[in-house]
């Protein structure tokens, strides 16, 4: 009697999820979670927030634990990357020489930090792993000026966290608002505002010309001229997906690695992918998507899971797009579409302090297509009911967000 | 096997409750709450993979499990 293998490599949310997903769907062959990183599972958001705040310890961001895993006869093969995968002979080779057999392969890789295109001999910091932000911990404790370059999530956060942890910290971006490529300038200006009220000077509209010096000593220099000196420089200008590992596999890898509706790779049924290495044809869309979401990843490790598990009833993957930011005060949540510009209503007040509102957005037939919330959870969870329920009339969506109840609970009450 | 919301850590990303509907609740703000299947803690028999599935899908680890017989994976 053979026992079918799945090997699932990567060990981040999208990897662990996966395994785990497969063994609630009842799978009770082998599970091998091969990683690259020497730590045990860890969770990535904390990395920008209470991690690099210095809040939280390394325990507090396990995906899973060893024991767990355990439990759940899920195999562990930590610290050893997977550097090429063998599609014909069912194989993924490691790179400290042995192979692992498969029957399939559920590629979780995610992505790295696009690196720093100024070249610069110490200083200069991105954030993706847990290596990462001790290094710039290490660096940030010698104090100074801090330079953030890129108002995306990471970014944004980051200048967030390391201006509370006492810093000077200046955030500079081309483009015009923070969190731009998820957000409208009606959440993204509130948003510089409250990185401005907390000290934060912001560059927005501003492009990096060029990083000079060393760690304690660095000089950027911007494109409309001006020079801001800096001790560290953090750059978060995005991720690129993790398969330049898959090269030479013979499957269809172009900015991640291209599936079908199944999240199953284009060229081969026994090859799967999650998370944010993974390019899949959402019916929804014209052409495939690839997304860097945390909870992106936690759904499509559950239909992978499904999907290998029950060949005869595939489900496409189709998952509303949702994500969450913290910074200082402000808990941002994102659903849907919010940063395509059209029609939106502003319920409460983003400039308030504390703020509470939610922003709703418009399709041009008057339906709800997106939604943002800042510390007001039900409206965004109402929205995302809404969404998924279909959309729903604009107007009397935003009568009905307007009808919740108005007030906060006192802080003492959670 | 018993579950529990840690209400310093849920942030309201609703996924428990839209996930589980049953076993869990949303208070007036969108933070989770027990509902009365869960409300003493127990979860009850043959939803432990409902349980694991909320538990996987909160961002805030919020969703607090804790497994008693070992061989209960089903
Ligand atoms: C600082 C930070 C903050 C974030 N905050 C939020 C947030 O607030 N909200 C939100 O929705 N999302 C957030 N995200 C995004 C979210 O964390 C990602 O979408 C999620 O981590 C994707 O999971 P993944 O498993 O696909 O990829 P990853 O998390 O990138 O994990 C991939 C894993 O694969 C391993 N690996 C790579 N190559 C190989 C190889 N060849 N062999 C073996 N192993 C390999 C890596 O070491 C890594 O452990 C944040 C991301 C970062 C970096
Ligand atoms: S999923 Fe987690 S954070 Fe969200 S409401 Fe449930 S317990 Fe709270």
């Amino acid at each position: 009697m053979t026992t079918e293998t799945v090997v699932v490599v990567g060990s981040s949310t999208g990897g662990v999820r996966t395994a785990q997903a497969l063994r609630r769907e009842g799978f009770a062959g082998r599970i091998v979670l091969v990683g690259e990183e020497p730590h045990a599972p860890y969770d990535k958001p904390p990395l920008s927030k209470q991690y690099l705040a210095g809040e939280w310890e390394l325990d507090r961001l396990a995906l899973i634990t060893p024991e767990a895993a355990a439990s759940a006869e899920i195999e562990l093969r930590l610290g050893v990357a997977a550097v090429r995968l063998d599609v014909a002979a069912q194989q993924v080779l490691l790179a400290d020489g042995t192979a692992l057999d498969f029957d399939s392969v559920v590629i979780a890789t995610g992505a790295a930090a696009r690196p720093s295109p100024w070249p610069a001999d110490s200083g200069v910091h991105v954030i993706r792993t847990l290596a990462d932000v001790d290094g710039l911990r290490a660096d940030l404790a010698a104090g100074g000026a801090v330079v953030v370059v890129g108002g995306g999530v990471v970014g944004a956060e980051a200048a967030a966290t390391i201006s509370t942890l006492g810093h000077a910290v200046t955030v500079v971006d081309p483009l015009r608002t923070p969190l731009a490529r998820l957000v409208g300038p009606e959440v993204g200006r509130p948003l510089e505002e409250l990185h401005r009220r907390h000290g934060v000077d912001t560059r927005f509209g501003v492009g990096v010309e060029g990083i000079d010096g060393t760690a304690g000593n660095l000089t950027v220099r911007l494109t409309d001229g001006s020079v801001l000196p800096a001790a560290t420089v953090l750059v978060g200008i995005g991720a690129v997906p993790n398969d330049a590992w898959l090269a030479d596999s013979g499957l269809l890898v172009e900015n991640g690695v291209v599936c079908d509706r199944y999240c199953r790779a284009v060229d081969s049924d026994r090859v799967w992918a999650v998370g944010d290495v993974a390019r899949w044809q959402d019916p929804r869309y014209p052409t495939e998507v690839r997304l860097e979401h945390w909870t992106n990843a936690v759904e499509q490790a559950a239909a992978v899971a499904h999907n290998i598990v029950h060949a005869d009833g595939l489900k496409p993957y189709s998952p509303l797009e949702y994500v969450w930011s913290d910074q200082y005060d402000w808990k941002l949540q994102i659903v849907g579409h919010a940063s395509r510009g059209g029609r939106y209503e502003v319920v409460g007040d983003l400039a308030a302090d504390p703020a509470r509102a939610a922003v709703l957005y418009s399709d041009d037939d008057g339906r709800l297509i997106g939604a943002v919330s800042v510390n007001w959870p039900k409206a965004l969870v109402t929205s995302r009911r809404a969404l998924t329920a279909g959309g729903s009339d604009f107007e009397s969506f935003v009568e009905q967000i307007k009808a919740l109840p108005a007030k906060p609970p006192a802080p003492a009450a959670r | 096997m018993k579950v529990q919301i840690d209400s310093q850590l849920c942030q309201g990303h609703g996924r428990c409750y839209d996930l589980a509907p049953d076993l869990f609740g949303e208070d007036d703000e969108g933070y989770a709450t027990l509902t009365a299947l869960t409300a003493d803690g127990n979860v009850p028999e043959g939803r432990e993979g409902d349980i694991r599935l909320a538990a996987a899908n909160c961002p805030e680890s919020a969703v607090l499990v804790h497994e008693e017989a070992l061989n209960d994976r089903r």
